[in-house]
């Protein structure tokens, strides 16, 4: 055992570890305070049906968070992205090519903005991303007037509505599929490809990556696009699960990503992260609220409890960072 | 005679309205060992990081193996030739030694992802034959934050070594090392000269400077001020004109 604990792994995966162990601990939790309901399926499937949403964008904003930076404009992308996709599908009479070439362009140019906002204008990206952040939300309430968008009649029951969120086998949603399938991806990118590198080196040390060849705002430009992709399609995604578009689309989802992405462990100094943390984070956080109804506390609990987990988490982060230098 | 490897031809640079650089020429020849000397401001590190292509000049010509050329970038310079060491500043504190020697110019796929196996190999070459690290607590997954000043230093001078360089720029080479760190330096600089290849070097200690360096070119304040080669100057000469330099702001060049 002793042998186990000093090995390299666990020593090059300390917050993986403790994040993990954090997970299942509250999972046993789960468990054995409410059997009646984690014995079961539907509660997994709700888990796995509602996950995605802001799962998606926490693996993607763990990039931008890896950079020191951060983005707050991306519950916004999410409404403006869902109104046109929803637009465009229903004008189209269901032509989902162009409602997806659209919305996904319009969610990579909002990213764009904020890109050249942080970088040639160089205003902080905590600010850039509060005025994008109305900006965004701004232009759906002029152009949606307040009003919703049923696309009901022109998805429902289509190949790509199948392709997004059926339930494969009639059990597992199509999205959490999705949801694992990006995570890998982005894992792969972010700890072995030259993006995924550069984003790391950024993050550490801006000055001494110019020196080395980097170009820096290159990479925070393409970490705030591709953010404003998965923005748009977590959209996307969500419009395929409701049917029906509605103006404050996507404004919920601010504070359960980015808990998600700091609760599993990505450092918000830069330089270093985990997008496998931030998939135990998305575990977690997305479960809390579900699973502490489950055990029967009242919901005036939920954001009590959210509190403590995410405290504590960031708070043994500091000590396993603190032991390590 | 021997040849020119760079020349910088009325190099101006600006950042907004201070003028750091003000008509700057110099020459650098095949196996030559040129120290830039000067006060903090005096234009040393700008004017290095316009011949690595972190600035660009704001006008002037820089030719390089006697062809004009426009320094765009980091990446440029270093296929040119040039290789800019600029110790443990240009190394990133978290990340693993095997992806700190390759920052910039990793060794990747036509899809861009890493080759992980290669970079490693050649990085445990570096290690070993170029740095000549015996240690076996330093190893190429070891984070930089655990590396002493001396073994970050080693560790980008071997990344110089191993990317065979015309031109090696070094910044401070010498800052914060012990006695038996800065020979070291020295040497491997001294080194360079016995295989034809130049470099430039900032340092702001004349005792390193004088031992190391064939030629001393003085900057003050954006402006070239001052030449001299090592024959036509003691150490004891040069350092009587930078304290002249600093009293009065003029050098007197004697006939």
């Amino acid at each position: 055992m002793s042998t186990f604990l000093n090995s390299y792994f666990v020593k090059t995966h300390r917050l993986e570890i403790s994040i993990t162990i954090i997970a299942i601990v509250l999972f046993l939790i789960y468990f054995l305070g409410a059997p009646h309901v984690f014995t079961r399926f539907p509660i997994y499937r709700a888990f796995m049906q509602s996950m995605p949403f802001f799962g998606i964008i926490a693996i993607s904003a763990t990039f931008v968070v890896t950079l020191g930076e951060i983005d707050l404009s991306f519950p916004s992308i999410v409404g403006i992205t869902s109104l046109v996709f929803g637009l465009v599908l229903t004008a189209t009479g269901g032509n989902f090519f162009i409602a997806f070439a659209l919305a996904s362009a319009l969610g990579m140019f909002a990213g764009l903005i904020n890109g050249l906002l942080v970088t040639k204008i160089g205003i902080p990206s905590i600010v850039a991303t509060i005025g994008t952040l109305y900006f965004w939300r701004g232009l759906v309430n002029v152009i949606s007037q307040g009003s919703g968008v049923a696309i009901v009649d022109v998805a429902d029951g289509t190949w790509h509505h199948t392709l997004f969120v059926d339930k494969i086998f009639g059990k597992i949603p199509a999205q959490f599929i999705w949801f694992i399938v990006l995570t890998i991806i982005m894992q792969w990118i972010y700890r072995y490809h030259k993006f995924g590198n550069h984003i790391h080196f950024v993050g550490d040390n801006k000055a001494s990556s110019q020196m080395m060849g980097i170009n820096v705002d290159n990479v925070k430009i393409i970490a705030f696009v591709q953010l404003g992709f998965f923005s748009s399609l977590a959209g996307i995604f969500t419009m395929y699960e409701m049917l029906y578009f509605w103006p404050t689309q996507g404004s919920g989802l601010m504070l359960t990503t980015l808990a998600a992405v700091f609760v599993g462990g990505t450092s918000v100094f830069g330089g270093k992260g985990t997008i496998f943390g931030t998939f135990i984070g998305v575990l977690i956080i997305g479960s809390l609220e579900s699973g502490i109804i489950a055990l029967g506390l009242s919901g005036f609990y939920v954001q009590f409890i959210n509190g403590i987990m995410i405290t504590s988490a960031v708070t043994i982060y500091a000590i396993i960072q603190r032991k390590k230098t | 005679m021997s040849e020119e490897l760079l020349k910088l031809q009325n190099i101006y640079k600006n950042f907004g309205n201070v003028k750091v650089l003000k008509d700057v020429n110099i020459k650098i020849n095949k196996g030559e060992v040129v120290a830039l000397i000067g006060d903090n401001g005096a234009g040393k590190s700008t004017l290095i990081k316009v011949i690595t292509g972190v600035h660009k000049p704001s006008s002037g010509e820089v030719f390089f193996n006697g062809e004009e050329v426009v320094i765009k970038s980091v990446s440029q310079s270093r296929k040119m030739g040039i290789e800019a060491v600029y110790q443990e500043r240009a190394l990133c504190d978290q990340q693993e030694l095997w992806r700190n020697i390759f920052a910039g110019r990793e060794i990747t796929n036509s899809f861009g992802f890493l080759d992980i196996k290669k970079q490693r190999k050649e990085a445990e070459k570096i290690l070993r034959d170029y740095i000549g690290f015996t240690s076996k607590a330093i190893t190429v997954d070891s984070i930089i934050t655990g590396l002493s000043g001396g073994e970050k230093q080693g560790v980008a001078f071997g990344r110089s070594l191993y990317f065979d360089s015309d031109l090696i720029v070094l910044d401070e080479p010498t800052m914060g090392l012990s006695i038996q760190e800065t020979e070291k330096v020295l040497n491997f600089v001294k080194g360079l000269k016995k295989k034809n290849k130049s470099a430039i070097f900032i340092d702001h200690n004349i005792i390193h400077v004088y031992g190391a360096a064939d030629r001393f070119i003085i900057l003050d304040r954006g402006e070239v001020v001052g030449e001299f080669n090592k024959d036509e100057i003691s150490r004891e000469e040069l350092v009587q004109k930078m304290i002249q330099l600093h009293e009065s702001g003029k050098i007197k060049v004697e006939a």
